[in-house]
C-alpha cells in the first residue's frame, strides 16, 4: 500500500504533471481529450445502438429530434438521422473512425519523418541536401491536394471493390505521407548538434555502426519536440480527414467517420434537420480544439523560452 | 542573390513537373480512352490502328513529352462528362473563385490587422482576452463547418442571405462579377468569411506579435517622449513596420486560399474551379482533374515565387545579411 501512494506522489511530483497543474486550459484539454478516447475506444458499450448494424436500426425511428425537444424520445438523446440511426451512436462510433485515422496518419508521418530527419542530419553531405529539398519541395503543395491526387490515383489503379474495402488504408496513406517535413526537419536539427558532441565521439570509438548510434544514442534526445510535433500534427490529421470526407473523397457512408457524417448531414440542413449536421460537427470541433489546446501546452512546456 | 532566385525557379519547375507527372499518370492509366472513343463493335485492327494514331504505343517519357506540350498551351483535351473543351469549362469558372479569393482576402485583412492591432495594444482588456480566445476557436474550426454554421443562422434561421451559387451576375467580356448586383454581393458574403476566417486569424495573431514587438522598440519611445498623440503613434509609427511580414504571409497564403476554396465552394454551391474539380473527382473526368490540378500547381508555385522575391526586394536587411554570410 506504501509502495502505491508513494508511486502516485513521484507520478504526482514529476515535471510533466506540475506543469499540468498549473495551467487550468491544459487540465480541461487534458481530461477532455481523455474522455473522447475513452469513449472512442469503448464505443460499444457505451451507445446504445451499432449504428452501422443494420439489424439494430428501426426504420420507423427516422427523423427523430433530441430528446428535449417536442417529439424526442428519450432512447435517442440527440436524435435519429433520415435511416433511424441513433445520432449519438453514430457520433461515437465515427469519432472513433476519426482517431484511428488520425492516429495512423500521425505514426506514419513521424516514422517517415523522424527516420529521413536523422538519417539527413546525421549524415549530412548529399543525404542532406537531397531530403531537405525534398521537403522544401513537398511543403510548396497543399496537402489537401496531395491527398485528393493520391487518392484519385488509387482509385484508378485499385478494381472498385479493393478500393471500397481499403479507404481507410489508403486514407492514412496520402494523408500520412504529407505530414513528415516538421519531424524530418526538427530531427534533423538537433541531430546535428547531437553527433558532434562526446558521447557520440566515445560511441564512435567503441566502434557501433552509424544506425546504433544514431537510434539508440541521437533519437532520445530529439523525443521532446517530437511528441509537440506529433500532437499538433494530430489536430492536422484530423482536420484533413474531416475535410477529405466531408468533400466524398474520405470514408465512405458505410464506415461513416466524423466529415462524412457531416457531409451526410449537410445535405438535409435545408429541411430543417439540423442535428443530423451539428452533433458531429460540434465533436468534430471540440476534439480539435482540444488536442491543439494540449499540443500548445506541451511546446509550453518544452520550450520554455516562447513563454 | 542570384542564387536565391535560381534556387525558388528550380523548386518551382520541380513542382509543377512532379504534378503535371502524376496528372498525366492518371490521364493515361485511368480506363483506357480508346474504349472511350470507340464503339462496342470496333475490332481490334481499328483499335489498334487509333491508339497509333492517338501515339499510345509510344514510350512513356514521349508521351509525357507530348502531354506537357499540349499542357503548356493549355490544351488539355475534352470532358469527359460536359463534352465541352476542358480549358473553355476551367476559363468560365475560373472568375467566380478568383473573387471569392479576393473577397476572402480583404475580408481576411482587413479585420485581422484591426483586430491585431486592438489586442496588440490593450493586451491585458477583458475584450482582448475574448478575441485571443475566438481566435484559438477560429484556428481549430474546419471551414466546412463555419460554412454550415452560418448557413445555419444567417440563411435558416435568420434568412438574411443566400445559403449557395452567385445570385445575379454581370458579363464584362469574358469575364462574370456578382459584384455589381445586390445578389451577388449578398451570396458574396458568407462564402468569404469561410473561406478567409482562417486567415484571419492568422493574420490578426501576427499584427498582434508584431505590434508588441514594435511597441517596445526605442522609435516608439522617442515618438512618446516627443509628445506625439497615441493615435500616430500606432498608426504612423508602429504598424508601418508590422505589414512586411503581414504582406507576405497574405501572399503566401493566397495560393492555400485557390486550393481551400474546393472546400468553401462545395458547401456553398458556388459554379467556381473547386466545385468543377471535385465534381469531376467523383465522375473520374480525368481531363479536368488534372487540368485543375496543374493550373493550381502553376499558380500555387508562381504566387510563392513572386512573394519570396518581393520579400527579398522590399526587405534590404535579407540582402546585407546574405552578403555578410558569403
Amino acid at each position: 500500500m506504501a509502495t502505491l501512494t508513494e508511486g502516485i506522489r513521484r507520478i504526482l511530483d514529476h515535471d510533466l504533471v506540475w506543469n499540468l497543474r498549473s495551467s487550468p486550459a491544459a487540465i480541461i484539454a487534458a481530461i477532455v481529450t481523455s474522455l473522447l478516447f475513452i469513449a472512442a475506444l469503448g464505443a460499444p458499450f457505451i451507445t446504445p445502438q451499432n449504428p452501422l448494424d443494420l439489424a439494430s436500426v428501426n426504420l420507423l425511428d427516422s427523423e427523430l429530434p433530441p430528446a428535449w425537444m417536442a417529439d424526442g424520445v428519450s432512447h435517442y438523446i440527440l436524435g435519429t438521422d433520415t435511416q433511424g440511426r441513433d445520432i449519438f451512436s453514430l457520433v461515437i462510433y465515427g469519432l472513433r473512425i476519426s482517431l484511428i485515422v488520425g492516429f495512423l496518419s500521425v505514426i506514419m508521418s513521424l516514422f517517415i519523418g523522424v527516420s529521413l530527419g536523422l538519417w539527413s542530419g546525421y549524415a549530412g553531405g548529399w543525404v542532406d541536401a537531397i531530403i531537405m529539398r525534398a521537403a522544401d519541395v513537398k511543403l510548396s503543395f497543399p496537402t489537401i491536394l496531395v491527398a485528393i491526387m493520391l487518392n484519385g490515383v488509387a482509385k484508378t489503379l485499385l478494381p472498385a471493390e479493393v478500393f471500397q474495402k481499403s479507404a481507410l488504408l489508403i486514407l492514412v496513406f496520402s494523408i500520412g505521407i504529407s505530414g513528415w517535413v516538421p519531424y524530418a526537419r526538427v530531427v534533423r536539427g538537433l541531430a546535428m548538434v547531437e553527433k558532434e558532441k562526446e558521447y557520440v565521439q566515445a560511441a564512435r570509438l567503441a566502434r557501433r555502426s552509424h544506425t546504433a548510434i544514431a537510434v539508440s544514442h541521437v533519437l532520445p534526445n530529439t523525443l521532446g519536440p517530437i511528441a509537440v510535433i506529433a500532437t499538433i500534427n494530430l489536430a492536422l490529421a484530423i482536420l484533413t480527414e474531416a475535410t477529405l470526407s466531408f468533400l466524398g473523397v474520405g470514408m465512405p457512408p458505410t464506415e461513416p467517420s466524423l466529415g462524412t457524417l457531416v457531409r451526410i448531414g449537410n445535405e438535409y440542413m435545408l429541411s430543417g434537420l439540423w442535428w443530423i449536421v451539428i452533433f458531429p460537427s460540434l465533436m468534430l470541433v471540440v476534439l480539435i480544439l482540444a488536442v491543439n489546446l494540449f499540443g500548445d501546452w506541451l511546446r509550453d512546456v518544452f520550450n520554455p523560452k516562447l513563454r | 542573390m542570384i542564387s536565391f532566385i535560381l534556387h525558388r525557379c528550380v523548386q518551382a519547375v520541380i513542382v509543377v513537373l512532379t504534378v503535371s507527372f502524376v496528372s498525366f499518370m492518371m490521364f493515361t492509366y485511368v480506363g483506357d480512352p480508346v474504349n472511350n472513343m470507340v464503339g462496342e463493335e470496333a475490332g481490334p485492327a481499328e483499335r489498334a490502328e487509333l491508339r497509333i494514331k492517338l501515339g499510345l504505343d509510344d514510350p512513356v517519357p514521349v508521351q509525357f513529352v507530348r502531354f506537357a506540350k499540349r499542357a503548356a498551351l493549355a490544351d488539355f483535351g475534352i470532358s469527359y462528362r460536359n463534352a465541352v473543351p476542358v480549358t473553355q469549362l476551367l476559363a468560365e469558372r475560373l472568375p467566380a473563385t478568383l473573387e471569392l479569393v479576393a473577397c476572402a482576402t480583404i475580408f481576411a485583412l482587413t479585420l485581422g490587422i484591426l483586430l491585431g492591432i486592438y489586442t496588440g495594444i490593450k493586451r491585458k482588456g477583458i475584450l482582448s482576452h475574448a478575441i485571443q480566445m475566438l481566435s484559438l476557436a477560429g484556428i481549430s474550426l474546419p471551414s466546412f463547418v463555419v460554412g454550415i454554421l452560418l448557413i445555419l443562422v444567417f440563411s435558416i434561421m435568420l434568412n438574411w442571405l443566400p445559403s449557395f451559387g452567385r445570385g445575379e451576375v454581370s458579363a464584362i467580356g469574358w469575364w462574370t462579377t456578382g459584384l455589381l448586383t445586390l445578389s451577388g454581393v449578398k451570396a458574396l458574403i458568407l462564402p468569404s468569411i469561410t473561406l478567409g476566417l482562417y486567415q484571419m486569424t492568422l493574420i490578426m495573431r501576427l499584427v498582434r506579435s508584431e505590434m508588441m514587438e514594435v511597441l517596445r522598440t526605442d522609435h516608439i519611445k522617442f515618438a512618446r517622449a516627443r509628445g506625439l498623440p497615441e493615435r500616430l503613434i500606432y498608426f504612423r509609427h508602429a504598424l508601418k513596420n508590422t505589414l512586411i511580414p503581414v504582406i507576405t504571409i497574405t501572399g503566401l497564403q493566397i495560393g492555400s486560399l485557390i486550393a481551400f476554396a474546393i472546400v468553401t465552394e462545395t458547401v456553398f454551391q458556388w459554379p467556381g474551379m473547386g466545385l468543377l474539380f471535385i465534381q469531376a473527382v467523383e465522375f473520374a473526368d480525368i481531363p479536368v482533374v488534372s487540368a485543375y490540378l496543374v493550373l493550381v500547381a502553376v499558380m500555387f508555385v508562381s504566387i510563392n515565387l513572386i512573394v519570396d522575391l518581393l520579400y527579398y526586394a522590399v526587405d534590404p536587411r535579407l540582402r546585407i545579411g546574405n552578403a555578410a554570410t558569403k
